[in-house]
C-alpha cells in the first residue's frame, strides 16, 4: 500500500482525545481492524467507522443510582465499584478492606487491535490487588454508559490476585442509547489462586461492545470466565489467557443469545505455556431473527506444554431462517503428549425433540423454550456459584420472555 | 501413480532411508527462456500450436497475475520464490508420437520402468491376464505428464470405443475446442488465485477427461507426473467433465527427482458432474520433500475443485499426501445441484522440516446437499502440519449436512499440527458436525505390538496405518497398498 490512508470520522475522533504514545501512533497508522485480518474476518467494523465518537458527558451521583436501579439491579448492594460514562462514581462505589486499590497499568499489546484502541483512549478503571490468602469474596463491576450523542468509553481494568487469594468479579456493562464502550481487562492470577469472572453485557442494542481480557495464570491457579452476551448491535469479547505454571487452569465458558440485526463475536486464545494445565471452553449461541454469531477459539500449546488437557466445544442453535453463524475453532499444538479436542455442532431445534414435547401436550412456544433452555445448560450449569447461575438463568428468562412475547 | 507390484518392488529394492525417486533422467531438453514474460506465454502457446482464443486466455490470465498479490495468510513459510528465475517451459526434445509407445525415447521409458509406471500396455494386460503370483487388476489408462508435456497416453483406442475422451490437455485445446472453451477455468476462474492465475497463464499440459452421458469409464484412468529437469515449474492442467450419469475414476501421482534448489509446482485441477454423474478422484502425492534440514524439495501449490452441476452428482477427493517441501491445496467441492455429494478423505503426513497446509472447501448451495470430511494428519521430525478446512452452508441450503472429523497425530516432540476449521451456517435446517483430536500414539498400543514381536518401526506402521484406514479404505486398492508402504517409508527414522 502506498499513500496516506485516510482516517476514518471514528478513528479521527479517537486520535483527538488520544495519549500520546505507541499506542496512538499505532491507531493512526493501522485504524481499526478490517476484514482482510484473518482474526477480524467475521467481524467487521465498517460501521463502526463511519461514527465519531465524543468523550461522554459525567452524571451526577443521582442520576447514576437511577441508572444502575435500572440497568444493573444485581449490583444495588454488596460491594461493588461503579463507572457511569467512564467515571468512577465514588459515591456508589464500596470495597471490602481486604482489598487495595491500586494504579492501573496495563501493558500495551501491538497486535491486539482492541488493546491498542482501549490504550490509545485510556481511562484509569478499576484497580485491585488481593493480597496473599485472602479470600475478598464477590465484588460488581458495574460499568453503564449513557448520553444523546454518540460518545465512547475505554476503561481500562486490572486485577490481581496474589498466592492462594480468591475473588469473584461480576462484571456488568450496559447502557442506553448510542455508544462504544472498549473496556479491558488485565487479570494476573498467581499461584494457588483462584479468580471468577463472571460477565454480562447487555448493552443498548444500538451500541457497540469491543471488550478485551488478557490474562496470565501461574502454577496451580484458575481464572474462571462465563461471559452472557444479550446486548449491544455489534459486540466482541476477546479473551486472551495465558497459563505460564503447571497445573493452572483456565475455563472461558459462554453464551450468546442474540436476536434481531445483532452480531457478536467470541474470541479467544487460550496459551499453554506450561505443562500439566487444563483448558476448558465450552460456547452456546442461539440466534434469533437476522442475528450473526461468531465464535474464534483457538488453542494454543507450546512446545514445553507437555500432558495439556484442552476441550473446547461450540454449538449453536439458529432459529430463524436469517440467523447465521461462523465459527472457527482452532488447535494449534507443538508438543506430543497431549490430549486437546474440539467440537462444534450447527442446526436447527430437534423437530423429533419438538414432537416428543408436543406430544406430551406441551404447547409449542413452551416446548422450544424448554429445548432451548436446555440446550443453554450445559454451558450455564459451569457457573458453580449459585448466586451468580440465579443471576444470569434470570436474565437469559427475562431475555426470552421479551423474545417470544 | 498405481501401486502396481513393480511399484512395490521398486520401493522395496531400493536404499532406505533417502529418496527412492532421486534419479534424474539425462534426455535433451528444450526449454523456453528463463524468466515469464508475455513473450513466454507466446512461445509457449505457439510450440502447442495453440489458437488464438487460448493465447488469448492465457494473456488475460497474465494479466490479471501481474495484478495479484502473492497470498501470505498461510501457516507455512518459505523464502520468496523469484517468477522470473525458472523456465515455464521443458520439453523432452525427441518428443514421441503420442500414438505409439515405440517412438518413446527409451531412456524415459527406462525412467517409468524404475518406478513401476505400467505404461506397456502388454505389460498391463499380462497383469490382468497373470493368474499365480501376479494380481489381478484392471486395466489402468495412463496420461504421463514428463516436466510439462505430456508424452504418452496409453489405453486411448479402448477408451475411444467407449466414447470416453482421454486426452493431453493440448490435444484436446486442438482437437475438442468446443468442450475447452465451455469448462477450462468454468470452475477455477482464471483469477481465482495467485497460483490458479499463474498456472492459467502458462501450464504446458495435463490431462483432459470428457465422458458422455450414461457412460461409465471402463477402466480407471490415471496421470503421472514427474518433475525432471532444473528449475522448472510444473503447471499442468487437467479438466475432467462428467456428463448426465457418467462415471469415472481418476488417479493421480506424482513424483520428482532429488534438487538442491526447490521446484514449483502449482497445478489447477477442475471437474465438472452433471446430474447423476461420479467423479472419484485419488491422489497419491510424493514429491521430493527435500532433505532432513528441509533443503530441495517440491512447493506443491495446488488449486482443486469441483462443481457439482447436477442433481445427486457426487464428486469424491482423496489424497495422500506424503511428500513435497510445502504442501499446499485445498481440494474442494462446489455442492450446486440439488442432492449432490461432496466428499474429502485426506492423509498428510510430514516429517523433517516438511510443512502442510491442507484441507477443503464444501460450498453448499443446494438443498439437501451433503458433504464429508476425514483428515488425518501426522506430524514427525520437525515438520508441521495444518488441516485447514471450510464449510460453508448458504442460505439456499435447506436440510443440508456435513460432518467433519479430523484427527492428528504427532510423533516426537519437535513437530506440530494444527486443526483450522472454518464453518459458516446461513441456513437453519442445514446442520454441521465437526470433531477434531490431537493425540500420540499411545504407550499402550506401542507396547502391545512390541511385546507380540514387532520392530518399533512396525509398531508405529502399524498403528499409524489403523489411524488412517478410515481414508485408505476409499482408495482404489492399488493405491491404497501404496499408500500404506509410502505412509511408512514418510516416517522412516521418526522413531526410536
Amino acid at each position: 500500500m502506498s499513500g496516506a490512508i485516510a482516517l476514518s470520522p471514528a478513528v479521527e475522533s479517537f486520535l483527538s482525545r488520544a495519549h500520546d504514545g505507541e499506542a496512538r501512533s499505532l491507531l493512526q497508522r493501522q485504524g481499526l481492524p478490517q476484514r482482510r485480518l484473518e482474526a477480524w474476518r467475521y467481524t467487521p467494523l465498517r460501521d463502526l467507522d463511519k461514527t465519531g465518537f465524543a468523550a461522554p458527558q459525567s452524571v451526577s451521583d443521582e442520576e447514576a443510582e437511577a441508572l444502575v436501579a435500572r440497568l444493573a439491579p444485581e449490583a444495588q448492594d454488596g460491594h461493588r465499584v461503579v463507572f457511569v460514562n467512564g467515571t468512577l462514581i465514588a459515591a456508589l462505589t464500596d470495597l471490602p478492606e481486604t482489598v487495595r486499590v491500586v494504579p492501573v497499568a496495563v501493558p500495551l499489546l501491538a497486535d491486539r487491535p482492541l488493546s491498542v484502541l482501549n490504550s490509545a483512549v485510556q481511562q484509569p478503571g478499576f484497580g485491585i490487588r488481593v493480597a496473599a490468602g485472602v479470600d475478598a469474596g464477590k465484588i460488581a463491576l458495574v460499568s453503564l454508559v449513557t448520553g444523546d450523542e454518540p460518545a465512547s468509553t475505554h476503561l481500562a481494568h486490572q486485577v490481581t490476585l496474589e498466592e492462594k487469594a480468591r475473588l469473584t468479579l461480576l462484571d456488568i456493562q450496559s447502557g442506553e442509547g448510542t455508544y462504544l464502550a472498549n473496556p479491558s481487562l488485565t487479570v494476573s492470577v498467581a499461584q494457588e489462586a483462584h479468580l471468577v469472572h463472571l460477565r454480562v453485557q447487555q448493552d443498548s442494542v444500538e451500541a457497540t461492545n469491543l471488550a478485551f481480557v488478557s490474562a496470565e495464570i501461574a502454577e496451580h491457579g484458575i481464572y474462571d470466565s462465563f461471559t452472557l452476551t444479550l446486548g449491544a448491535r455489534l459486540s466482541r469479547h476477546e479473551v486472551l489467557a495465558q497459563l505460564d505454571g503447571k497445573h493452572g487452569a483456565v475455563h472461558v465458558n459462554a453464551a450468546q443469545l442474540l436476536g434481531g440485526a445483532q452480531h457478536a463475536d467470541l474470541t479467544s486464545v487460550i496459551t499453554h505455556a506450561a505443562p500439566d494445565c487444563i483448558s476448558r471452553q465450552t460456547v452456546k449461541n442461539v440466534l434469533m431473527d437476522g442475528a450473526h454469531g461468531v465464535f474464534q477459539g483457538k488453542i494454543f500449546v507450546d512446545r514445553i506444554a507437555q500432558k495439556t488437557d484442552g476441550y473446547q466445544m461450540n454449538q449453536a442453535l439458529l432459529l430463524s431462517e436469517k440467523a447465521q453463524i461462523d465459527s472457527k475453532p482452532e488447535l494449534e499444538i507443538y508438543a506430543d503428549d497431549v490430549k486437546c479436542s474440539h467440537g462444534a455442532t450447527v442446526g436447527a431445534l430437534d423437530d423429533e425433540q419438538l414432537f416428543y414435547l408436543r406430544a406430551r401436550g406441551i404447547p409449542q412456544a413452551e416446548a422450544r423454550a424448554i429445548l432451548v433452555r436446555a440446550f443453554l445448560l450445559d454451558a450455564l450449569a459451569l457457573v458453580t456459584d449459585e448466586a451468580a447461575y440465579a443471576l444470569l438463568d434470570q436474565r437469559v428468562e427475562a431475555w426470552w420472555q421479551k423474545r417470544e412475547a | 501413480m498405481p501401486a502396481v507390484t513393480e511399484t512395490r518392488e521398486a520401493v522395496e529394492t531400493l536404499g532406505q532411508s533417502t529418496y527412492k525417486w532421486g534419479f534424474e533422467t539425462d534426455i535433451e531438453m528444450d526449454f523456453a527462456p528463463k524468466g515469464l514474460s508475455e513473450d513466454t506465454i507466446r512461445f509457449i502457446s505457439a510450440r502447442k500450436q495453440e489458437p488464438e482464443w487460448m493465447l488469448d486466455w492465457r494473456l488475460q490470465a497474465f494479466r490479471a497475475w501481474q495484478a495479484m498479490e502473492e497470498p501470505s495468510w498461510q501457516k507455512p513459510e518459505y523464502p520468496a520464490i523469484d517468477y522470473q528465475d525458472a523456465f515455464y517451459f521443458a520439453e523432452p526434445k525427441n518428443k514421441p508420437g503420442p500414438k505409439s509407445l515405440d517412438e518413446v525415447d527409451p531412456e524415459l521409458l527406462r525412467t517409468y520402468e524404475k518406478l513401476g509406471i505400467p505404461l506397456h500396455e502388454q505389460a498391463i494386460l499380462a497383469g490382468v491376464e497373470g493368474a499365480g503370483d501376479v494380481e489381478a487388476r484392471l486395466p489402468v489408462a495412463v496420461d504421463a505428464v514428463f516436466d510439462s508435456v505430456s508424452v504418452v497416453t496409453t489405453f486411448r483406442k479402448t477408451l475411444e470405443e467407449a466414447g470416453v475422451i482421454f486426452c493431453p490437455i493440448s490435444d484436446a485445446i486442438r482437437e475438442h475446442p468446443e468442450l475447452v472453451k465451455r469448462y477450462l477455468g468454468s470452475v477455477v476462474p482464471v483469477s481465482d488465485n495467485f497460483f490458479a492465475a499463474l498456472n492459467s497463464a502458462v501450464f504446458t499440459d495435463g490431462s483432459f477427461v470428457y465422458v458422455p452421458e450414461g457412460v461409465r469409464c471402463p477402466m480407471e484412468l490415471s496421470t503421472y507426473f514427474r518433475i525432471n529437469a532444473r528449475n522448472t515449474g510444473q503447471f499442468e492442467r487437467t479438466l475432467i467433465i462428467c456428463e448426465d450419469r457418467a462415471t469415472v475414476s481418476y488417479l493421480e501421482g506424482c513424483t520428482a527427482p532429488m534438487r538442491d534448489e526447490n521446484q514449483l509446482h502449482a497445478a489447477v485441477v477442475e471437474l465438472v458432474a452433471m446430474n447423476d454423474a461420479k467423479i472419484k478422484y485419488s491422489t497419491v502425492q510424493n514429491w521430493y520433500p527435500g532433505d532432513e534440514n528441509g533443503k530441495g524439495g517440491i512447493y506443491n501449490f495446488v488449486t482443486k475443485r469441483g462443481a457439482c452441476r447436477g442433481r445427486n452428482a457426487k464428486i469424491s477427493w482423496t489424497q495422500v499426501e506424503t511428500g513435497s517441501a510445502i504442501t499446499w491445496k485445498y481440494p474442494s467441492c462446489i455442492l450446486a445441484g440439488e442432492g449432490s455429494v461432496g466428499e474429502f478423505y485426506s492423509v498428510a503426513v510430514t516429517n523433517n522440516r516438511q510443512q502442510a497446509d491442507t484441507g477443503t472447501k464444501m460450498i453448499h448451495l443446494a438443498p439437501n446437499t451433503r458433504s464429508t470430511i476425514i483428515a488425518k494428519t501426522i506430524s514427525a521430525g520437525r515438520s508441521d502440519s495444518t488441516y485447514r478446512g471450510l464449510v460453508r452452508m448458504m442460505p439456499k441450503a435447506r436440510g443440508a449436512r456435513n460432518f467433519t472429523q479430523c484427527d492428528s497425530l504427532l510423533i516426537g516432540d519437535q513437530c506440530g499440527a494444527h486443526t483450522v476449521p472454518y464453518i459458516e451456517n446461513r441456513n437453519m435446517t442445514a446442520r454441521v458436525e465437526h470433531e477434531a483430536t490431537t493425540s500420540k500414539i499411545s504407550e499402550d498400543q506401542l507396547f502391545y505390538c512390541r511385546s507380540r514381536g514387532l520392530s518399533e518401526e512396525d509398531a508405529v506402521g502399524l498403528i499409524v496405518n489403523g489411524f488412517c484406514k478410515d481414508v485408505l479404505k476409499e482408495l482404489p486398492m492399488e493405491f491404497a497398498v501404496e499408500a500404506q508402504k509410502l505412509l511408512q517409508l514418510s516416517l522412516e527414522g521418526s522413531v526410536g
